[in-house]
């Protein structure tokens, strides 16, 4: 397995540890790409702590910027990183124990 | 490595590798213990799928059949968008133990790279941003 799959996934738990970040993200998720202005118009964040956070978010590949009008930099949420996360989540989240324990359980009622 | 690829359980089993054979492999054995409705095209390349009530639905590809000791099937990753290509390969092999069987499951296959994980467009909106960054700082400075 390539490290860097692990690297991917801590990012993106680092991000999301962060409730700022969680609501930039968020913001970006629910309304599309945004200028930091946008982001510090809709959200109780600063300024500064929004461009402190774009620039964490964008190191872990968790948003893109992209030029906007007026030559205003505009971030857009990228998806790899997230599905990178949810795979690890999904390994975490698969239940075998349950279906094999209702697989012992049809087979013992089959012989009674 | 905190990121498991593969998923292994294995379970004794107190019936013979026939009757496990059947539960695993069988619309009715499957509807009975794993979901609540299954169909099944038992070869290789075969379609399978089950529901559930609540309107869970999964689709699955037999990928092998080898009676009455080695099932395996391919599924979608659970979570992942119904576009992504990645799939999961789940296998269960049976061994007579005693009187009973000694069942093996393993799904391998949760640490795929997606498709644009390393991709350049990836590398370089990493490099590009220095630039970008110092643009919105300047930007931020003025306002």
């Amino acid at each position: 397995m390539p490290p860097d799959l692990e690297a991917i996934a801590e990012q993106v738990f680092v991000a999301l540890a962060d409730p700022s970040r969680r609501a930039i993200l968020a913001a970006l998720a629910s309304g599309g790409p945004a200028t930091a202005t946008d982001l510090a118009d809709r959200l109780p964040i600063t300024r500064q702590a929004i461009a402190k956070h774009l620039a964490v978010l964008a190191e872990a590949g968790l948003v893109t910027a992209e030029p906007g009008e007026r030559r205003r930099v505009r971030f857009r949420l990228r998806s790899a990183p997230m599905q990178v996360a949810q795979q690890f989540l999904a390994a975490l989240a698969r239940d075998w124990d349950g279906p094999l324990d209702a697989l012992q359980d049809l087979l013992d009622r089959g012989e009674s | 490595m905190g990121f498991p690829d593969r998923i292994e359980r294995i379970v004794e089993i107190t019936h013979p590798p026939a009757k496990v054979w059947a539960a695993l492999t069988t619309a009715e054995g499957l509807a009975s213990w794993f979901g609540n409705q299954a169909t099944i095209d038992l070869r290789p390349g075969g379609a399978a799928n089950m529901t559930w009530t609540g309107g869970h639905n999964v689709d699955m590809r037999v990928e092998r059949v080898e009676e009455p000791t080695v099932f395996g099937f391919t599924w979608h990753i659970y979570g992942l968008p119904e576009d992504d290509p990645r799939r999961t390969y789940v296998e269960f092999t049976l061994e007579p133990a005693g009187a009973g069987t000694r069942l093996t499951v393993v799904e391998s296959g949760f640490a795929q790279a997606p498709e644009d994980a390393y991709s350049t467009a990836y590398d370089g909106n990493i490099k590009g941003w220095a630039s970008e960054l110092a643009e919105l700082i300047a930007y931020l400075d003025a306002a």
